[in-house]
């Protein structure tokens, strides 16, 4: 199986541009929007290496579409330096933007006009093809590709229909497929799957997976969808415009969620239960049930060892969408301040009651 | 030749709306065809002809400019649609130049004046406003002229707007009061000193004088009605064209990454 028209292995490196520049790197980007009393971008930095899956992932108005229009070039920052693949994007803005492709936010397709003319449109305007008044007119070479295009997104003589008679998920694989003619280095998507069914946004992620597979592409994504996030090679959190968390899906998990042994015993063996697991070593504060930042191998230990015997027995393991929420919970209660990377523990013990624990997770003794 | 082409791509994405909108082409027209067939005629046959001016031939050149003008223009100030539906985000993340993108819009909406342009030309004839066919072939190119010159102005007006709705605002009080100050079918002869002042500075004078220059010379034996001679007007409408056209571009690329 075959993408046919999606692009290969990325062209080699321009000339200029070092061989093993990351394919984004971004340093202290700053943006204030005109008459904005407070930073949109508060001084961002993060390295995306090439072929990578990166997440920008925060909250409404966190400030992730603003990052994207900068290092798509259609947007000055303030202050900070960013590089697409080793060119500048406000000195080399038009060399930048050769290199990239997008998925907006709001649908960027002609409405009036037919996939096909929108794919041509996209196509001339990157110096891939002569301009020529008709289909007809245009190259063989091109006609191949768009007839290719057809099969790949599923439609046949459908591409000669306006956009406007489009299925919301057809407009965006034609979008994604437009976006990916001119091979771009870095495909930058923002909030792709946003009012998307969701047997709709599960074909859109089969068909990027693969684009990502068989062409090499990097991709750059912004959602505030979570579950979207967890198969990226890197996650950057971002809030107010500030990075507040980053690392794969797996070390925010670990750094970010602690999992917890919630135990209790009746009410007259509760003081015998506190002093075992005092000599365990685990302070067990309150009248019950105890918290215990106890999580893996450590559980069935602990549970041996304790001969009090138990009302209750619960273990908590919180998902990426707990530690997601805490972040962003944490740093709406920073407000403006700075130092939002501390140690997470303590909001994780704060809110210990096992409500919040998953129910499948949780066995009653 | 990669802008070049961009160039037309853009321009050509225009045209292609307009055919497909037909319910536009008749709106577009509905307002012009209305002066010509009625105010013309009705003028002309309450006044006579003052001093020998076929006032139905003033209007119809009148509207025939001031349409062409001001249809280029609208749609030029059309990219700001463009960028609320934000088709325009596609075209500015691409690598050309934003003055071929500006350059290209211009060109289209010149285009599609055009067939406005015909129309209009049709009934005028067939109401006998008097013509030639040489008169006719030779408006053709000042019609252009004057339909990039509008596309200009817009680009001008466009720079300083931000939204749809201002566009809307602004139009009453930079259109609208051209019509009399460019003389579209009012007379500009003994205007009071501060109608006169303004009527100068109104860009669409110039437009309109130009084409009646134009006119009248393929009318022999008829008074010419025109108020300046075809030189000045010709020099005014390419040197205000290449102002209005850079000076616009310019403002707007700026403003446009400079948010």
């Amino acid at each position: 199986m075959t993408l046919g028209p999606v692009p290969g292995p990325s062209d080699p490196a321009p000339a200029g541009a070092p061989p093993s520049a990351p394919a984004i790197s971004v340093q202290g980007l700053v943006k204030r929007y005109r008459k904005a009393t407070r930073n949109a971008v508060d001084g961002i930095s993060f390295e995306v290496g090439t072929g990578a899956f990166f997440v920008l992932l925060g909250p409404n108005g966190a400030g992730k579409t603003t990052t994207i229009s900068i290092l798509t070039t259609t947007l000055s920052p303030t202050g900070g330096r960013a590089l697409i693949g080793g060119r500048d994007i406000v000195a080399e803005a038009s060399a930048v933007r050769r290199e990239v492709g997008i998925i907006f936010q709001k649908p960027s397709l002609d409405q009036n006009l037919t996939g096909e003319e929108n794919v041509r449109f996209h196509a001339v305007l990157y110096g891939l093809y002569p301009w020529a008044p008709s289909w007809r007119l245009m190259p063989a070479a091109y006609r191949t590709q768009v007839e290719e295009l057809a099969g790949l997104l599923g439609v046949g003589e459908e591409i000669f229909a306006p956009v406007r008679t489009y299925s919301g998920g057809m407009r965006r694989k034609l979008e994604i497929v437009r976006s990916l003619l001119h091979r771009p280095r870095v495909l930058f998507l923002d909030e792709p799957t946003a009012g998307l069914d969701a047997p709709t946004r599960r074909t859109l992620w089969d068909y990027l997976a693969r684009v990502r597979r068989e062409s090499g592409t990097t991709v750059f994504l912004t959602t505030h969808y979570l579950e979207e996030a967890e198969g990226a090679d890197h996650v950057c959190v971002i809030d107010h415009g500030r990075v507040v968390a980053a690392g794969s899906p797996a070390q925010l998990k670990a750094e970010l969620t602690h999992e917890t042994l919630i135990v209790d015993a009746a009410a007259a063996d509760r003081a015998a239960l506190r002093a075992e697991l005092a000599g365990l070593g685990l302070a067990a504060d309150g009248d019950g049930p105890f918290t215990l930042p106890v999580g893996g191998d450590r559980t069935h230990a602990v549970l041996r060892s304790i001969s009090t015997p138990l009302t209750l027995v619960r273990t908590s393991a919180p998902t990426l969408e707990d530690a997601y929420l805490q972040i962003v919970g944490r740093s709406a209660a920073d407000g403006e301040e700075e130092g939002a990377g501390g140690e997470a523990s303590e909001g994780a013990a704060g809110h210990s009651d096992g409500a919040s624990s998953t129910p499948e997770d949780s066995v009653r003794a | 030749m990669r802008e070049l082409s961009a160039i037309l791509a853009i321009a050509h994405r225009d045209l292609t709306k307009l055919l497909r909108d037909r319910a536009r082409i008749l709106g577009d027209l509905a307002f012009p065809l209305i002066l010509v067939a009625f105010l013309g005629p009705a003028l002309k046959a309450g006044f006579g002809s003052p001093g020998g001016l076929d006032l139905q031939a003033y209007v119809f050149t009148g509207v025939l400019a001031q349409t062409v003008w001001q249809s280029a223009a609208i749609g030029v100030i059309s990219l700001i649609a463009d960028r609320e539906e934000d088709f325009s985000q596609e075209i500015f993340v691409s690598p050309i130049s934003r003055y071929s993108i500006i350059a290209g819009k211009i060109l289209g909406e010149s285009v599609v004046a055009l067939p406005q342009a015909l129309a209009i030309l049709a009934l005028g004839w067939v109401l006998g406003v008097p013509m030639t066919l040489a008169g006719v072939l030779a408006l053709l190119p000042v019609i252009l002229l004057i339909a990039l010159f509008g596309g200009a102005f817009g680009v001008l007006v466009l720079s300083n707007l931000s939204s749809q709705r201002a566009a809307n605002q602004v139009f009453t009080f930079i259109m609208l009061p051209q019509f009399f100050l460019a003389g579209v079918f009012n007379p500009l002869q003994g205007l009071p000193g501060y109608l006169d002042v303004l009527s100068r500075i109104a860009p669409l004078r110039y437009a309109v004088d130009l084409l009646r220059n134009t006119y009248s010379a393929f009318q022999p034996g008829s008074t010419p009605i025109a108020v300046a001679d075809a030189g000045f007007n010709l020099v005014a409408v390419g040197a205000l064209l290449v102002i209005f056209g850079g000076l616009g571009t310019w403002i707007f690329v700026r403003a446009e990454r400079n948010r």
